[in-house]
Parts: structure tokens; C-alpha cells; sequence
């Protein structure tokens, strides 16, 4: 095991490299990365890169690691150019006209946004997945854009409040009736979007767009029922699929992602995969999922990177799955899977509240909770969902906060 | 061992509270606190497993 590559130099390529010295593997390290920058990390280029700044202050890129870091790691870098093709029976990855050989490969080129046709080449619109895509947006919200977000998923919906926060008009709109559904479910979805109304955003579900209309750059949003709304910017937010095309070919299965065992395996020799376009089996669910989001790939990138440099002794990766959006003050968080067979409002609430929790049941389980700024309880339930507590438990445990939070307030009272 | 905290990165997302509640919790407030700062043994991969998972990487042992 003489040769790493690991392709995609975001979190989970990071990691990975960085699993793999620490478990004192000594041989020769790749990163492959199609953007030219050092890794960066993008939970910020929607929440605090784009907050505003004092002026004169530029906003800190925020990249994981210092230039130095990189020697230390003794790793080759290659940036600025995609790995185009992978040939899983010479063990060699393709980049531009270059093969590069590997032992072992790690696969985390991450997910592409999703694009509204005909959009493209139109200034003004935007999707955020890249640090130029946020440094773009950054710079039309500072310059008092009129905002439409399409898509009322969590990043379209942190860019509306980043809006929001500079005085700016934003409409944000969605195609289906309730927004957030697949990843809160239908009661959830409603009840965190009304945090847009009740901070000035207009929200419109139930509605397309029809057209984005301009003269080179963006003037107005025509919407399916003809609803004509003038914009500076939109940002297109209608989510991401898995970077996959440049494995056409290779024989490796594909299926919503690259698919993985529980040990992140691919099932080819020394190839395994990580973050957003691993399609593994999740033992904790004991299901088959993809993540879109910043705990799984960290931790996948460094699961992946073990089980790959040591295959016999390879280690199934589980994780109770979690994310967390952060809107106009608002902490929302999430932690386990939205599909349930109950969603039970545990505390607080949703009509006129600042914080509440909700639980999610299926079958005798607890697997799920939604809590906005209900920071002290969330992992307690992450917790709790990944030693597969009862429903009951969880209610048990619900009772008891409510209870206690009670009696402090009481005593803050009095 | 010891586990040590940047206040200045950690915004109380409380990962690590999942992976080691005997040291980490987040109050009503969203803060961290840190309920302890000695790591014993038997703690070390529970606590590593929340330096690695701190999505600010707030979080790190100091030997």
C-alpha cells in the first residue's frame, strides 16, 4: 500500500488525508480538487460570510487550513482541474491528460447544484455552492439587491435572512405547497418556514418559475401564475445532486451516488467513497443513505480513509444523522430521519414561539427531533435515537424538561 | 489529558455533547460549557471522536 489519491479536496478529501497520516501511513498522498482553492469549508459561505461587515472589512474566506499545513501533511496537490475518469482495472485515476496510479482511492467529489434552465448566463443569478458564488451574492446584498430566492430549502431560506438582516426586499419562492418536507416533513416544513413571514420575507409555495426575464442582467421573476416580481438577484436554491459523471464508465455501481457497503466500500479494489456522493448502508437505520451535510462527510472522509488503508480490519461507518440552518437569529437543528409515522410537538410553540421541539416516531422508536433554539436538548435526543430509545423514553424524557424548564421560570419570577 | 475550547469558533452546535456528555453540554442559552476539562483514558475516543466532529473545530486535547 504504497499510493493515496483521494479525489475532491473538500471537507471529506481533507479528512480523509488527514485520517490517513494520523494513522502513521507513510506512503505518497493525491488530492485531486476541481476548484483551484485549498480546502474551505461551506457551512459558512450561506451564514456568516454573508452577514455584513463594517466597511472597509472584508469577510474572512474561511478555509481549514493554513498554506503551511499542507507540507507538514506531505500531500501533492492538484487544484484547479476535475479527475475526469477513473479505470478501476489499472487502478488509475484521470485528470486532463494525466493518469495518476493509486492503492487506494477515496472518492468524495461532492454534490453540483441543481440549475434552473435557460438561467445560466444571466448576471445576477446565482446558485451557492462555491466561495465565488457566496463572494457574488455577498457583494449584490451589499449593494441593496432587491431578492428573490428560488427554492425555500435551508440555504435559499439562510440567504433570505442574510437579506433580510441589511433591510433588503426578498420574496422566496417554492414549488411545493409546504416547504422543507423531505427534510423535516409536512408539519415541520410549515412551521419553520413561518419564521419567513414573521421576519418580513414574502413566501410564495405552491408556485414555479415560469421565466427570469432581463437584458443580459436579471430585471424580474415571472412565476407560473403570471406573478411578475422585479429583482437585482436571485439566488437559485432548488437542491444538489451527486458528482458522479466522470465515473461513467468505470463500472462502479451508481445509484443516487456512488454505492457503498457499511464500510464505505465501493466493492471495486481499494476504492471507497465519502460525503455528499456516497450512497452507503447507515447501520444505525440499518438503510441506505446519502448525506448533504457537514458531520457525515468529516466523518466519512476519515472512516473512509481508514477502512481503505487497512481493508482488512475495515470498520462499518454509523451516524445519526445531523444538521443544523441557522436564520434571521434562529437555530434550527435536526438530528436523525424526518420519515415517521408521527411528528409530536414536544415543547413550545410553533404559533407564536421562539423555540420549540419536535419529536419524530416510527413504529416503538423515537428517530427523529427537530428543535429550533433548543440547543440544550437536541443532542440529548441524538443521543437517545442512536442507543434506539423507545418512544416512550423519549417522552419520558421530554415530560421531564418541560417540567424543569418550568421551575426555573417559575423561580426567575419570583 | 485535557480537552480545551475556543470560544471564539464554537457557536454551540453541541456535537460533542453527543459523543461525550460527561464533559460537554450546551445550556439553555446555546453556549458550550465544559463540564470538565480532565480527559481520562477511558474518555480519550469519545473526546477525539468530538474534536473530530466539532463542525467549527472549536475543540482540541492538549496532551
Amino acid at each position: 500500500m504504497d499510493r493515496l489519491v483521494v479525489v475532491g479536496a473538500s471537507l471529506a478529501g481533507l479528512r480523509a488525508v488527514e485520517a490517513a497520516r494520523k494513522t502513521g501511513f507513510a506512503g505518497d498522498i493525491t488530492l485531486i480538487g476541481g476548484e483551484p482553492h485549498l480546502p474551505y469549508d461551506r457551512p459558512p459561505l450561506s451564514k456568516e460570510f454573508l452577514e455584513p461587515t463594517e466597511p472597509g472589512v472584508e469577510a474572512r474566506i474561511p478555509f481549514f487550513r493554513n498554506d503551511d499545513v499542507y507540507p507538514d501533511l506531505d500531500v501533492e496537490l492538484l487544484l484547479g482541474e476535475p479527475a475526469t475518469g477513473l479505470d478501476v482495472a489499472r487502478k488509475v485515476v484521470h485528470v486532463a491528460d494525466r493518469e495518476i496510479g493509486y492503492d487506494a482511492l477515496i472518492i468524495a467529489t461532492g454534490s453540483q447544484l441543481r440549475t434552473l434552465p435557460g438561467t445560466g448566463h444571466m448576471d445576477g443569478v446565482h446558485g451557492l455552492r462555491t466561495l465565488e458564488d457566496s463572494l457574488s451574492i455577498r457583494a449584490a446584498l451589499n449593494a441593496g439587491a432587491r431578492t428573490v430566492v428560488v427554492g425555500a430549502g435551508f440555504i435559499g431560506s439562510e440567504i433570505a435572512s442574510g437579506a433580510r438582516k441589511r433591510g433588503l426586499e426578498v420574496t422566496v419562492v417554492e414549488a411545493l405547497p409546504t416547504p422543507l418536507v423531505r427534510a423535516a416533513g409536512t408539519e415541520m416544513g410549515a412551521a419553520i418556514a413561518s419564521l419567513h413571514e414573521r421576519n418580513g420575507t414574502t413566501l410564495l409555495c405552491g408556485r414555479g418559475v415560469a421565466a427570469v426575464e432581463g437584458d443580459r442582467r436579471v430585471e424580474r421573476v415571472v412565476l407560473d401564475d403570471g406573478t411578475l416580481i422585479d429583482a437585482d438577484l436571485v439566488v437559485v436554491g432548488i437542491g444538489v445532486s451527486p458528482c458522479v459523471t466522470w465515473l461513467e464508465g468505470s463500472g462502479l455501481a451508481i445509484d443516487n451516488g456512488v454505492v457503498c457497503d457499511e464500510t464505505l466500500w465501493t466493492g471495486a479494489p481499494g476504492v471507497y467513497a465519502a460525503g455528499d456522493v456516497a450512497n452507503w448502508l447507515n447501520p444505525v437505520f440499518d438503510a441506505r443513505q446519502r448525506m448533504e451535510n457537514w458531520t457525515a462527510a468529516a466523518e466519512q472522509g476519515a472512516a473512509a480513509a481508514r477502512n481503505a488503508l487497512d481493508p482488512e480490519n475495515a470498520k462499518p461507518y454509523g451516524t445519526v444523522p445531523y444538521f443544523w440552518s441557522d436564520w434571521y437569529g434562529s437555530r434550527i437543528q435536526f438530528v436523525g430521519v424526518p420519515e415517521a409515522d408521527e411528528v409530536l410537538l414536544a415543547d413550545g410553540d410553533v404559533e407564536n414561539g421562539e423555540r420549540w421541539v419536535a419529536l419524530y416516531r416510527r413504529g416503538d422508536r423515537l428517530v427523529g427531533a427537530l428543535t429550533v433554539n433548543g440547543q440544550t436538548v437536541i443532542m440529548k435526543y441524538r443521543r437517545m435515537i442512536a442507543q434506539k430509545s423507545s418512544w416512550g423514553d423519549a417522552l419520558e424524557f421530554a415530560e421531564k424538561r418541560r417540567t424543569s424548564a418550568l421551575a426555573t421560570a417559575a423561580g426567575r419570577d419570583g | 489529558m485535557k480537552v480545551v475550547v475556543d470560544y471564539n469558533k464554537c457557536t454551540g452546535l453541541g456535537i460533542c455533547e453527543s459523543m461525550a456528555p460527561d464533559l460537554f453540554e450546551v445550556n439553555d442559552d446555546g453556549a458550550l460549557v465544559l463540564l470538565k476539562e480532565d480527559i481520562t483514558d477511558d474518555e480519550l475516543q469519545s473526546v477525539e471522536e468530538a474534536v473530530a466532529g466539532c463542525p467549527t473545530e472549536a475543540l482540541r486535547i492538549e496532551r
